[in-house]
């Protein structure tokens, strides 16, 4: 196996990953609840160790997809708060100068290629990535992002199809949060998902997503080998959502249990385990990860307050960017 | 000067662009050693080899998004789409992924396609391999659509697309592979948003898109015997639209017909007969007059089909009652 992460700043640095994500979205979905935030959101905590866990094993020039669900992907590939809190308010100084909002959120300096907000669209373009690194003799690998739901559309099987005939870098991984939507997963998914992967020949595993060094372990070394072209990868993460579909699916008990979510949260989240596994090997002390904890609190916050007071877009730039080449498309 | 078939002027254009540029690469179905069932491709995978004449699975989503995917990260695809009626199946990777994604990244991404696919009844194709869905996509803003009406705009049409850094789909007329035209040895490119005006006329304007142009051609031939002068426009491209041209052809003649394959209804006939009575009205003599295919889907039998689509005697008719002042009272 390719090195995972193994040394404690390696460690402490996937812990604070995964803290950023959570305080990130704590404080989108206060931005939410309290009408601050145009439009609506779809939390990702209680996935920290998916995103982190598989970031952590890629490098800048690495390509990553995400979904409608996209705020710890682009944490996790590099993004920072104050550009993202900007985003999400739908600010100037955003990511995509506030022309995506929370559902189209990326870095693409970090080898984001976007948050897409139809559910599995992005499985063409993570492949078409891979294709590029195939092409022009690059090792860059891609990995696609998308849930257990998107695992139903047709577009998944095309390009797995081509990605395992042409061997193609790319990692296709499953964020299996148990829900589609407001669906239970076992009502949309016939079969398993990974032997829909071996059917094409493409290897596939299915790891604890709660564990986010176990995550970085398999990731690490499919990132490996995929540059050496024995790719494609299907990985199935097994994960849970805290929130609801989106921040305003509050009244859920018709589709899933209080109790079972109170026992996701406190028994399997993964900075709760993460953070355990610090303590008990010596690599942090309580103080440290408190004061961590808080400086990320302060960090989100004063990027929550810059966003708050930054300024929209100059009404001007509303035909600007829709072709490259083109400043004003309708002038 | 020299005089070759469209599709030898399309394949000239793909093979001048792939040896300028090793990015540019063709991906679809039955691409490579077939060259596609019109042969327009022949002799490609030879010269550039299947790394860059990529036959893929039927599937044209899969390959679509695939395409978008290899243009945001280096890329230059030139996608081929066999038919133009199997634009419905990548909709989503075109629409929604394609032509957005330059804008929801506020300009940090590009995309760098040409999607290459056919128009065009009176083949004996029937409902599903006979249409002429360039409208759809004309709606769609972040699209360029390039429709040549003749060899020599093939050529130059391709060249200028393929080092375009947006999507551009263009629509070729299947019925004119084999139609000769004159086309410079030396190379050349036509620039988008530049109608030609292929006839000049004093009496009425007939505009004409891809195999329309050569209606309206044979159509001013039969007012010319008549005595009734028309003029000939071809926009070549539809996004970018070379409104001032157009514009100033109605202010001169006063009447004006919009000739296009795609239905009547809704369509680019529509869109340019409105452009012009908004922006010429006080110098037209009568109304716009629209003639687009008719809005049946497009039967089998030769009987029907032929009725289907806009033909020179049909065009010269109206222009007839046009000038006569008979169409006032219709409006």
């Amino acid at each position: 196996m390719a090195n995972a992460k193994t040394n404690s700043e390696d460690y402490l640095r996937m812990y604070r990953q995964m803290v950023r994500i959570r305080t990130f979205e704590d404080n989108a979905n206060q931005l939410y609840l309290s009408a601050k935030m145009p439009g609506l959101t779809h939390m990702y905590s209680g996935e920290e160790a998916v995103a982190v866990g598989i970031c952590e094993a890629l490098e800048t020039r690495d390509k990553i997809t995400s979904t409608h669900r996209g705020h710890g992907h682009c944490v996790a590939k590099g993004a920072e708060f104050k550009q993202m809190f900007c985003e999400l308010l739908g600010k100037e100084e955003g990511y995509c100068r506030g022309k995506g909002g929370s559902m189209h959120i990326a870095d693409q300096s970090n080898g984001n290629l976007g948050a897409n907000a139809i559910v599995g669209g992005s499985m063409g373009i993570a492949t078409g990535a891979a294709f590029t690194s195939k092409m022009l003799g690059r090792d860059d690998v891609a990995v696609c992002f998308f849930g257990d739901g998107a695992t139903a559309q047709g577009l998944l099987y095309e390009v797995m199809n081509m990605a395992a005939l042409w061997h193609l870098p790319v990692i296709y991984a499953c964020e299996n949060n148990g829900y589609s939507e407001y669906t239970k997963t076992e009502e949309i998914a016939a079969g398993s998902i990974t032997d829909r992967a071996r059917a094409f020949g493409i290897e596939a595993h299915q790891v604890d997503g709660q564990d986010v060094l176990a995550v970085n372990a398999l990731t690490t070394d499919l990132v490996a080998r995929a540059r050496k072209g024995e790719g494609p990868f299907f990985i199935e993460l097994m994960t849970y959502r805290y929130h609801g579909h989106h921040v305003g699916d509050i009244n859920r008990e018709y589709y899933r249990t209080k109790a079972e979510e109170k026992d996701w949260k406190e028994n399997r989240d993964p900075i709760i385990r993460f953070r355990a596994h610090l303590i008990t090997e010596g690599l942090a002390t309580e103080d440290e990860i408190e004061a961590m904890n808080a400086e990320i609190a302060a960090d989100a916050k004063a990027a929550v307050d810059y966003a708050l007071d930054a300024k929209y877009p100059d009404q001007s730039e509303v035909d600007m960017h829709v072709y490259s080449g083109i400043t004003h498309a309708l002038a | 000067m020299r005089e070759i078939t469209l599709s030898q002027a399309v394949n000239e254009a793909l093979a001048e662009e792939m040896r300028r540029d090793d990015t540019v690469f063709i991906i679809g179905e039955d691409v490579a050693e077939a060259g596609t069932p019109f042969k327009v491709l022949s002799g490609l995978v030879e010269e550039f080899g299947a790394q860059r004449v990529v036959d893929t699975p039927i599937c044209e989503p899969g390959f679509m998004g695939l395409a978008v995917g290899a243009a945001m990260t280096g890329t230059r695809p030139v996608v081929d789409l066999m038919f133009g009626d199997f634009i419905f199946l990548i909709m989503d990777q075109l629409c929604n992924q394609a032509a957005k994604t330059h804008y929801m990244s506020g300009g940090k991404l590009s995309v760098p396609l040409v999607l290459r696919t056919n128009m065009g009844a009176t083949r004996r194709s029937a409902a599903q391999h006979s249409q002429s869905l360039h409208a759809l996509v004309a709606h769609i803003p972040g699209l360029k659509v390039a429709m040549p009406s003749s060899a020599y705009e093939a050529k130059g049409l391709m060249k200028t697309a393929i080092r375009d850094n947006n999507p551009v789909v263009i629509f070729e007329d299947k019925l004119m592979y084999q139609d000769k035209a004159p086309v410079p040895e030396e190379e050349y490119l036509i620039p988008f948003g530049v109608a030609n005006i292929k006839r000049e006329g004093t009496d009425i304007t007939l505009i004409g898109t891809s195999s329309m142009v050569q209606v309206c051609e044979k159509a001013a031939d039969i007012l010319a015997a008549e005595g009734i002068s028309a003029e000939v426009i071809d926009p070549r491209t539809i996004v970018p639209l070379d409104e001032a041209t157009l514009l100033a052809s109605a202010r001169k003649t006063s009447r004006v017909i919009v000739v296009d394959e795609g239905h009547q209804s809704y369509g680019v006939t529509g869109e340019i007969a409105s452009r012009i009575n908004e922006k010429a009205f006080y110098h037209l003599d009568a109304p716009v007059l629209r003639m687009g295919a008719m809005d049946v889907p497009i039967p089998f039998s030769p009987a029907l089909e032929d009725i289907t689509v806009p033909t020179p005697e049909g065009v010269a008719a109206k222009a007839r009652m046009l000038v006569a002042g008979e169409m006032i009272d219709a409006a």
